[in-house]
């Protein structure tokens, strides 16, 4: 399962938005807590997220890729904050959020999360996440992964009352 | 020298995130991290002994392919050396 926070959500599909027509990227930071017994329980915590860059100028309003130097920078401001890269994002303009032929291909990171979404006419629609699960590149795997947003009390008690008042 | 292990592969580093390995050039020091961590190799090398192409190697900041002497390049033991996958995507045409 993957666990984020409703402002850091938000703001990933928002990247989304200002790259349209074109992909985004970035990473995601926190923490994998082991699930007991099934790796498949295991919760990526997201802690913060980091927008990259997308060096895929040539073509990117259907490619992405972060620079090898830029996540070296990230991993070590992970490893500043005590948090380890448990993911990535990335959106697909006007494409479905779901991954791609050329999404599983270049996923190596095993046991990260990689979020997709999609973005129709300019506006974020579906967010999903998949869950890279194997030993190696041989026997890899992209699994649907639930999504927990953790919304703080006083924005949902907001959204409550607004409820309450259109109701 | 340090060096830094990313998330994926730490189940082959007994958890670790940094492990110290002692060497005097980038080669020698895979080879020993390989024989610490024997298996890591697997992930890191093809069967015929090359780097995986998605595998990016940084000795401080910079990628040991582009490094003039490349993986027999010299290395001090306050030198870090970052293993980090690539990360590439994008949507079917």
């Amino acid at each position: 399962m993957l666990r984020i926070e409703y402002a850091d959500y938000e703001a990933l599909r928002a990247h989304g938005e200002e790259t349209y027509p074109n992909e985004c990227c970035g990473v995601l930071l926190g923490k994998n807590i082991a699930g007991e017994g099934d790796s498949a329980a295991a919760i990526n915590h997201v802690r913060q997220i980091v927008r990259a860059g997308n060096t895929r100028t040539d073509s990117a309003h259907n490619r992405y890729n972060i620079a090898p130097q830029e996540l070296v920078k990230i991993q070590r401001q992970a490893r500043g904050l005590g948090l380890d890269i448990v993911g990535f994002y990335h959106s697909h303009p006007d494409h479905p959020a779901q991954w791609s032929t050329t999404d599983f291909a270049e996923a190596h990171w095993l046991g990260c999360s990689y979020i997709i979404t999609s973005i129709e006419q300019g506006k974020a629609a579906t967010t999903n996440s998949f869950l890279l699960t194997g030993t190696g590149e041989d026997d890899k795997k992209f699994e649907d992964e639930p999504i927990q947003i953790d919304i703080p009390a006083n924005l949902a008690a907001a959204e409550a009352h607004n409820q309450k008042g259109s109701a | 020298m340090k060096i830094h292990i990313p998330t994926p592969l730490r189940g082959y580093t007994s958890g670790l995130e940094t492990v110290s390995i002692p060497g005097e050039t980038v080669d020698s020091v895979f080879q020993q991290l390989t024989i610490t961590y024997p298996e890591l190799k697997p992930h890191l090398f093809t069967p015929e002994g090359k780097l995986r192409s998605f595998v990016n190697v940084y000795l401080n900041d910079d990628d040991i392919r582009y490094l003039e002497g490349k993986q027999e390049t010299a290395v001090k033991d306050t030198d870090e050396l970052t293993i980090i996958p690539s990360i590439a995507g994008g949507m079917n045409l």
